[in-house]
This record gives structure tokens, sequence and C-alpha cells, in this order.
């Protein structure tokens, strides 16, 4: 069935997409601009595959859920060394969480070459985690994992997070509007975005736990093929919109397998889906423009 | 040669691409557009100058490196100036672009290792005399020529913008554009000069990297140098000396590991490729509250 | 200050047209200026002509068109038709560089100086060639000479007064030779003081051969300094003679038009016992059914107004100390920033208010019926309650966030310049709610810029300044008396 394994393998690549797509979708529309989702995302993945190998054979079946929620949590606290900075000492996140991106690749880096490095010590990974550490399989003979349902219920609580609850709207209004949702509606701006921070560091820290849980089994240095950034051209396609976001996610992964399968049929290089993700983001940022509005809050936040 | 002078040499020499970029970068700023391409400025100069320079000649290879960062500036002055879209976003879309784009060009000229082709390098020339001097003498005077371009430039760019009346409009826009435009300065036109002077010093930036360093491309070489001249240009304060100076300090932290490895203490390696950006986060952090940023930088204003 | 010899750093001479007109008598002339802003048309066909020589006062209520059609003279705003000459030959305008090339000058109502940068830098802005601190304070001591405009060329501008900014960009177009020099609301922000010596300056400069375009919707200024008058109104000229052949009842008429003159004052009987809110130091006291009117000179209201709101900024963001529990509703100046989120709906802006005490599941279909109703009562006009905040004009913009800030019946009502930017009738209705909310007990306090306005509306004035505050009988000439001695008491030998 090899149409069915290419849509699995499809789906798959869309898991980390949607999910850190998430976590860049809800960090933008409260007007944070964390393009740190790679680093959070390396981090979570690093948390996940360290817990699931130190914690396996003691938690038994339940490791699966403490090495997810280990993955969160250190890309929240990732994201929190950029929220920190930024309400600290007012450092703009987009530089800091670059830099903490490049700062998460060494580390992976360096970790994979030492201390949790393979015991054979020959190549640059870590052991592969228990089967009881990884996420089921949906369909027998593919990789296509839970994770893929997880990436959906997220997207779809997010969905109704922005639409119905006081808490979304509060994310809404400070995104669009800083200073009328604190004048207006007394909104604590700088308590709530650093909120938002930790959120979507936590989605982003997620994604990579996942990865590692229902694909790669091991981390390595080359994990993640820049879905961090991906992400960001995920989340802008979709408008900020976490059901959009699906979809998005779901069509950027397709053209990257493609790329993936065209570099091997006819020697394009895969390099070339980013340009073309690119190109969709400057052509939505244009038509937005000429439409005379911005994506929904996306007005840069007053305060830095 | 003692380790300490190779020490300095090494500062210099990291120095040299991230003064270029941080100097072309102040320019924008200080015109109120914050661009985040500049690391798109910097691959594409990286790329442009390696094809230029092989019709064998160094200097067309940076006039090429020059005309390659213009034109990526170009792309994101059409975005940011023109239809007035997000700064940051759309700098984030032209930078990931740019390394897309310039992998992308590469294994389709060059195959994917691109050995075939050599290039042309620049060499030391030594300054008589000054070169002499004990300690600094060797690490400031026995540099490639676009170093010392580089030191013409640093003055030149100060004393256009304190001491001419363009260089005072220019500040101005960055200040508040609605009172530049009533002052009767095109607001327009200088940012879009301003932003296309930033992408040619990036572009010259990966010039260097490639012409008077490297003397090959890689796939993503500019390592996050455009976003590290970014954070180089709020530690400068916005001035050109300030920025000459930081850009400096970050190559004497670069350039530590060859003191390290002189002293024969090791460390793993990956601290010393991470230290440059834990640098920059510490950095940005110590001088909160120090520096103003030009009053509108990246903000959109209505400019009447 | 005649043409003498201009500085080396002066800009260049525009190159004028030949001459179409019969009567180069006039230094500036607009013809048949009409302009648009989508739908509603905020200049219709006006014809204008002022005089070397002259101060010319252009008169109208806020909204008549005044200030577009002086940025048209001034090339920041582009006429859907109409011509401009100057001295008789045709000007193309693109943009102020070219009026401020044929000698015209602007000084705006908000300001057009850049705060961290010093005087010098603020009045060479917009020359060529290489820039000399020294030439330029040269030029400026000059310009004083002549002038008596007397200003530190090396004070940053952020460190000064009102009235010496104003001096600032007076001196700045004069520093690129001006011979035509419009001020746009020049006495909003200055006390009597500086009025008197803002009309002497000018004097001086017409008397020299300058021609002044004077915009002000106050017609004691115009009757007191102009020698001719012109008149807008909702975007026509409706009036334009000598000031010799004008009165004060012509104009007033001319300004006014058929619109409705607001009803008498009437006073709150304010029950002293019941007190509202109290802040401080020093404290200012605000009680049930009264309307509390805040004097300040320029940004000093704004501490005391947003501490009343229950907004003062604290360094976390938090909000600042107040009775709690009070029910507080606050209508700041700046409407598109503070007050609304332009993009999102009148129902989610509703939403905004107490959206940082919300909690849980938020119940859109009642908030959107209470979106109606104010939309209703305020008489906002609007598609609906999905509209965006944005595709309002000012006045429904105001309406509407009024009608949201008493939609809880609120205790305590503050309002920042509660009418600026909207037409007479606008304000009108503003007025009627504040009073109304006034006479069901709520207790209001409000700050203007416009004094008239502080008298007739306010049961009682606190004049705040140079940190005292005096409390003061609605009577404009002690309060202006109060403002005065703040102003001397904080700059001695201003």
């Amino acid at each position: 069935m090899p149409d069915l394994s290419l849509l699995a393998d499809a789906l798959v690549r869309a898991t980390p997409l949607i999910i850190a797509g998430l976590a860049v979708a809800f960090a933008f529309r409260g007007g944070v601009f964390n393009i740190g989702a790679e680093g959070q995302l390396l981090v979570g993945a690093t948390a996940g595959a360290a817990v699931s190998l130190w914690a396996g054979p003691a938690l038994g079946r339940s490791v699966l859920i403490v090495a997810l929620l280990s993955a969160a949590l250190a890309g929240a606290a990732w994201a929190a060394v950029a929220a920190e900075l930024r309400k600290r000492f007012g450092v703009l996140e987009i530089i800091s969480t670059i830099m903490l991106n490049f700062i998460a690749l060494h580390l992976v880096s360096f970790l994979v070459r030492g201390p949790l490095q393979e015991p054979t010590r020959i190549y640059p990974q870590t052991q592969s985690i228990a089967d009881s550490a990884r996420l089921p399989i949906i369909l027998p003979n593919t990789r296509f994992h839970f994770g893929f349902i997880i990436a959906i219920v997220l997207a779809c609580f997010f969905g109704w997070l922005f639409k119905t609850t006081a808490i979304g709207f509060r994310v809404r209004a400070i995104g669009a509007a800083p200073k009328a949702a604190w004048i207006a509606g007394k909104v604590d701006v700088k308590r709530t975005s650093y909120i938002v921070f930790l959120v979507s560091g936590a989605l982003a820290g997620l994604a990579g736990g996942i990865e590692v849980s229902g694909v790669t089994y091991a981390l390595y240095e080359n994990l993640s093929p820049g879905y961090g950034y991906t992400a960001i051209a995920v989340a802008l396609i979709a408008g900020l919109n976490p059901i959009g976001v699906i979809a998005s996610g779901i069509f950027f992964a397709f053209l990257e397998t493609g790329a993936l399968a065209l570099q091997r049929d006819f020697a394009i290089p895969s390099s070339a889906a980013s340009v073309v993700e690119a190109v969709f983001v400057l052509a939505a940022l244009a038509i937005s423009s000429l439409r005379g509005r911005g994506i929904p809050g996306l007005t840069r936040p007053a305060t830095r | 040669m003692i380790p300490f002078e190779t020490f300095l040499e090494g500062t210099v020499r990291t120095a040299t691409p991230l003064s270029f970029a941080a100097l072309g970068e102040t320019i924008t700023e200080r015109s109120g557009i914050i661009n985040i391409g500049l690391e798109g400025a910097i691959i594409a100069g990286a790329f442009g100058g390696f094809v230029a320079a092989g019709t064998g000649h160094v200097w067309i290879g940076f006039a090429g490196a020059a005309a390659a960062g213009m034109f990526i500036a170009a792309i994101f002055a059409f975005f940011a100036i023109r239809l007035r879209t997000d700064q940051i976003i759309a700098g984030t879309a032209i930078s990931l672009m740019s390394l897309g784009l310039t992998a992308t060009l590469y294994r389709q000229l060059y195959g994917a290792t691109g050995a075939a082709l050599s290039i042309p390098t620049m060499g030391v020339v030594e300054i008589p005399g000054l070169v002499s001097i004990p300690l600094i003498g060797r690490a400031l005077f026995a540099q490639p020529p676009i170093t010392y371009l580089l030191y013409a430039l640093i003055p030149v760019v100060w004393f256009w913008l304190y001491r001419t009346y363009s260089g005072l409009g220019l500040r101005a826009i960055g200040e508040d554009p609605r009172a530049a435009v009533a002052a009767g300065i095109p607001a327009n036109r200088v940012q879009a000069l301003a932003v296309l002077l930033g992408g040619m010093f990036g572009g010259i930036a990966g010039g260097t990297l490639v012409i008077a360093q490297a003397g090959s491309f890689a796939e993503g070489m500019s390592a996050g140098r455009g976003f590290i001249a970014i954070a180089i240009v709020v530690l400068g304060r916005w001035h050109p000396f300030g920025v000459a100076a930081a850009a400096l300090v970050f190559g004497a932290a670069s350039a530590l590991q060859y003191l390290f490895q002189a002293m024969g203490w090791s460390l793993p390696y990956q601290l010393f490729l991470a230290l440059p950006y834990v640098l920059t986060l510490l950095g940005l952090a110590g001088i909160a509250g120090k520096a103003t940023a030009p009053a509108s930088l990246g903000r959109w204003q209505d400019q009447t | 200050m005649d043409d003498g010899p201009s500085a080396n750093w002066s800009l260049t001479q525009a190159s004028i047209g030949q001459p179409v007109s019969d009567s180069p008598a006039n230094a500036l002339e607009l013809r048949g200026i009409t302009k648009n802003f989508g739908a509603v048309t905020a200049l219709d066909d006006v014809s204008l002509s002022i005089k070397p020589g002259s101060i010319h006062a252009l008169l109208g209520e806020n909204g008549a068109g005044k200030t577009t059609l002086m940025r048209i003279a001034f090339g920041m705003v582009k006429a859907d038709s109409g011509q401009i000459l100057r001295d008789g030959g045709l000007l193309e305008l693109r943009s102020p560089a070219d009026a401020i090339a044929a000698r015209i000058g602007m000084v705006h109502q908000q300001f057009s100086l850049i705060p961290a940068m010093t005087v010098a830098e603020n009045v060479a802005l917009g020359g060529k060639g290489l820039y000399n601190v020294n030439d330029v304070a040269a030029r400026i001591s000059e310009i004083a000479s002549t002038t008596g405009l007397t200003i530190d060329s090396r004070a940053r501008v952020a460190n000064l007064t009102s009235a010496e900014r104003q001096k600032v960009e007076i001196v700045r177009t004069l520093a690129h030779d001006a011979r035509i020099l419009i001020l746009d609301e020049p006495t909003a922000v200055l006390a009597e003081k500086d009025i008197g010596e803002l009309f002497e300056q000018l004097r001086v400069f017409a008397s020299a051969g300058g021609s002044v375009v004077l915009i002000t919707h106050k017609l004691q200024n115009a009757l007191d300094h102009a020698d001719e008058v012109s008149v807008l109104r909702h975007g026509k000229l409706v009036l334009n003679a000598p000031m010799d052949a004008a009165s004060k009842d012509s104009l007033t008429a001319a300004m006014l038009g058929s619109a409705p003159q607001e009803q008498g004052i009437t006073r709150g009987t304010a029950i002293r016992s019941r007190l509202v809110a109290r802040v401080g130091p020093p404290f200012v006291e605000v009680f049930a059914g009264e309307i509390l009117g805040v004097a300040a000179l320029e940004g000093a209201a704004g501490p005391l107004l947003r501490s009343f709101a229950g907004r003062a900024q604290t360094g976390s963001g938090k909000p600042g100390s107040g009775k709690t529990g009070l029910r507080v509703g606050f209508v700041p100046e700046n409407r598109q920033e503070e007050a609304l989120i332009p993009d999102l709906s009148l129902t989610e802006n509703l939403a905004l208010k107490n959206a940082g005490e919300r909690r849980g599941i938020i119940d859109w279909k009642q908030l959107r019926d209470n979106t109606s109703t104010v939309i209703r009562e305020f008489d906002v006009r609007a598609s609906g309650p999905d509209a965006t905040a944005r595709s309002l004009s000012g006045g429904n913009q105001q309406r509407f966030v009024l009608g949201r800030e008493l939609s809880d019946k609120p205790e305590l009502l503050v309002l920042e310049n509660p009418t600026q930017g909207l037409d007479v009738n606008a304000a009108s209705v503003v007025h009627q709610r504040m009073k109304a909310a006034r006479d069901s007990g709520t207790a209001i306090v409000f700050y203007s810029t416009d004094l008239d306005e502080l008298v007739d509306l306010a049961d009682r004035v606190v004049v705040v300044g140079g940190g005292r505050i005096s409390d003061s009988p609605p009577d404009k000439s002690e309060i202006g008396r109060l403002l005065l001695g703040i102003e001397t008491a904080e700059h001695p030998v201003a």
C-alpha cells in the first residue's frame, strides 16, 4: 500500500507542524513574538527522551504521560528564559528566542555526544526508548501514530478557548491592542503575555516530546528539520486561527514530504520547499496588506 | 606567535562580518525600520559573493555580495515600506526564504558538495609600520583589505548620521515619521535607501565570510549572524562607534576558543559555539534601560 | 527678518510657475478646493485669499474643515480638485517639502517636534548639505533678535514646556525663510500671558510683510488680533471679510449656522455628604451627583484622572490601588489606542470593559444584546453590533465608548477631553449624557483643555499643576489666574 504509507508519512510530519504551529499562533495572537518554537521543541524532545530513558523501567506504561508532560514543561521553561528577559529587562523576544534556538541546538549536540550518548559511544544519539514509552501506532504497518490525534484535539481546544472563554478573549485583546486592553479592560498585560509565552513554549516542547515518543524513539542532532521555523509559516497562513492551523499544517507537511520525494526522483533539492513556504507567507502578507487589514492580532506590542 | 595575539586576531576576524552587518542595520534602524531579514541578506551575500568570485576577481565577488544583499533588502523594503506589512513577519519570512533559496540554488548549480568550484580568496595585506605595534599591531593591521574598508566606513557612517542634514533627517524619521514628513523630509524614500544600504552592508558581511574567510560557500553558513548583529546594534546603542565596539566584544567571545586551545584547557566545543548566543542574551539584559531605541522603531506609522 | 541673506543651509527656492492671476496682491490663494474622505465631503469648493502683511483668521467649529484646508495648502493632504497660487503663480504641492520650498510654514496643533532631539536639530530638519550645530544656533539667535522668540538651541525638546515648544515650531518655519505662517489652534495650549506674547510676535512678522493664517475655533482670538476673517462650516466657506466689517454676532451666526445651542447652564445639586472617591496626596475628593472639572496645563491632569479611574500605571502593569468594588467608567482621550480595539467588533469592544476581571465562558449572545442597547440608546450610527470599531466616525466612537462606560451604571465616571475632535452636535450630546448621569447620582470627574467647556459643565473645578492642587469656582478668569500662577511658579524666568 504505497499510497497509504505516503499519506501516513505526510500526517506524521504534519503532527509537529500543527502543534508547533499552534504554539506560534497562540503566541502571536497574544502579541508575543515567539519565534523560538524550534529551540523549545528541541528542549522538549530532549526532556522527553531523557525521562523516557531514565524513568522508563520504573514507571511502565505511564512513562509516556510523564515524558510528554516533561517535554511540555521543558519547552515552557526554555520559553520562560525569554519571557523573563522580556519582563525584567525589556529584551525583544524576537532576538532572545532566536538566540535560544541556537543555544538549544548546541545543547542537544553536546548531550548526544556526552551525558546522553548511547552506551556504545559510536553514534551521536541516545539509546532508543523502550516500547512502553512509545506512542501507539494507529495504522498498522505505517508510522501514523497517536500524536496526530493529540494535535487535532489541541487545535480544537485552542479554537474553543479563543472563541468562548474570557481567558481566550483577554489573549486576543492584549495582542490586538495592549494599551486598550489595559486602559479599557484593566487586563494585566504583562502577566497575561507572560503566561501566553509559557503556554506557547509548552506546546512547542510537547511537539518535540511527541516527535521522540512517536517517530524517532531517540534524541539526535537533526531531529527537527526546522519544524519550529516552518511552524511560523503554518501559523501565519492559517491567519493565526487554531482550526486553520490543522489545514495549513497538513498542507505544509504534504509540501515537504512531496519535496523529499521530488528530491529522490528528480533531484530537486528539498530546501526548495522552504522557499515555497516563505513565498506563501509573503503572498499572504501582501494580500492582507492590500485588503487594508492586518492579520488579526499582529499589531506590534506597544511595550517592549 | 603568542596565544594572546592569535586570540586578538581571531577577535578582529570574527568581528569584521558582524560589524558590517550591524553597521548596516544601524542605518536601517535609525530610519525606524527593523530588518530581521538581515540574516537573509548575509546568506544571500555569501552566495552572491561565492558566485561572483568565481570570475576570479575578489572585488567582483564583493560587488556580487553587495548586490545580492541589496536584492534581498529590496524585497523586504517592498513589504515593509510599500505595503507597510508587519516588519518582523516580513523579515522572518525573507530570512527563511533566503536560507532556502541559497541552499536550493547552490545544490542546483554545484551539486550537493560544491567541491568542483574553487574561488580566489582575499589574502592578508599588512600595513607597514602599524603592523609592528606590539600586541595589537598584527590583530588590527594584518587583515584582508575588506577589513580596512570597514575601518573607513565606521567614521563615514557616523559623519553621515550626525554631521549632515540627510543623516539628521534619517534619524528624525526613526523618531517620528510624521514630524519628519511635516518638516519636508521624504520619509518613504529615505527609509527605502536605509533598508537598501543595510542590505548592502549585510551582503558584504556575507561576502566577507566566503571570500575573506572560509573560501567556500556552505548552506546556512550565516549561522544566526544577522540576528546577533541586530543584538549588537542594541548593545552599541544605535551608534556606529558603539556598534563597532560591541562587535569586537562578540568577536572576542567567539575567539576565546583559540585562547583556550592554546592554553591547553579543554572544554566541550559546543560551549564555545553557544557562547556568542549566551553572551547576546546577557548583554541585552545588562543594557536594559540604558539604551533608547529610535522611538518609532518597527512600528507602522501613518505618515499624514 | 526680511529677505536678508539666508544662511548657507537654507532650502533652495521653489520654482513657481507663470502668473495666471490678475491679482498678484495675494500671497496665497486657494481656488475651488474640494476634498472627500470616503463618503464624507470635508471641503466643498472652498476659495480663500491671503494678503501679504496681514493676520488672517480661519474660524469654524471643530470638524469644519479648517485644518484639512490648511494641510492642503501645506502639501500634507492632496486636494481632489482645486488650485493653489503663490504670489499669483500656480503651485504644485506634492509634499510639505514643496510647500517649505515655496516659503510656506505650518505650526501644527499636535506638535511635530521630535522630543528626543535638541532644539537646533529640530529647527535644522529638512535642510541639505553638512549640518553644523553652530551655524544653526547662530541662525536661531539671529531670529530671536528680530522677533523676540528666544530659545536655547541646545535644550532637548522633551524638557520644554508647551509654550516653548510652540516657539521652537515658529522659529523653525522662520529659519526656513517662511513668508506665510499657518498656525493651527496656537492658543489651545498657551496660558494668557503667552497668548499675548505670541500675538505680539505674529504682528511683528506681519508688519515685515509676512502673512499669518490663524486657524482657530475661538472667536475672541480672531476679534482681538486678525485683520481678515474667513469662516468655514461643514466644509463650506460661509463668510469672508475684513475684520472691521465683521462683528461678534455675524461671526457667531456664521460659525454655528442653525446648530442647536446648548441649553443654559444647569448646576448639579451635589450631595456633599456622599464621598465617592478620594485620591492623593495632595487629596482631591469627588462626591455623588456632581461634575468635578479639572483644569491643568498640558499633561498635568493625566495622573490625577487616571488614579481616579484606577488606571494609574504601576511598574508591574497591575491596576493601581484604588477603592475596590467601586464601579468606575473611564473615557480616555485617545479613543483609537486606549478605549477601543479598532479591528474588533462593537460586541467584542463591549466585552473589553472589565475583560481583566471576567472569568470562565463569555455569554456572547447577552453581550450582543447589550451592544444593541448601547447603539440604540446612545444614537451610535453603526451597521450593527458586528461592525468593527474602525468603521465608525470619531463622534460615533466616542458615543459608543461613553455608552459602554455608562452601561453598568457606574458610581464614578472619569473622562479626558471628552469632546475633543467632535463637532458641535456630537459634543452637545456628550454634554447632555454627562449631565444626565450626574443627575442620576453618578460622580463625574473630567478634564478639558477647553476652559469654556470646563466652566459651562463643571459644578466645581480644581486646578492642577506644579505639584499643587487649588480649588476654584467655575469661573474662567479665576481658573486662568490659577493656571498662570502655576506656569510662573514652575518657570520663574520663562
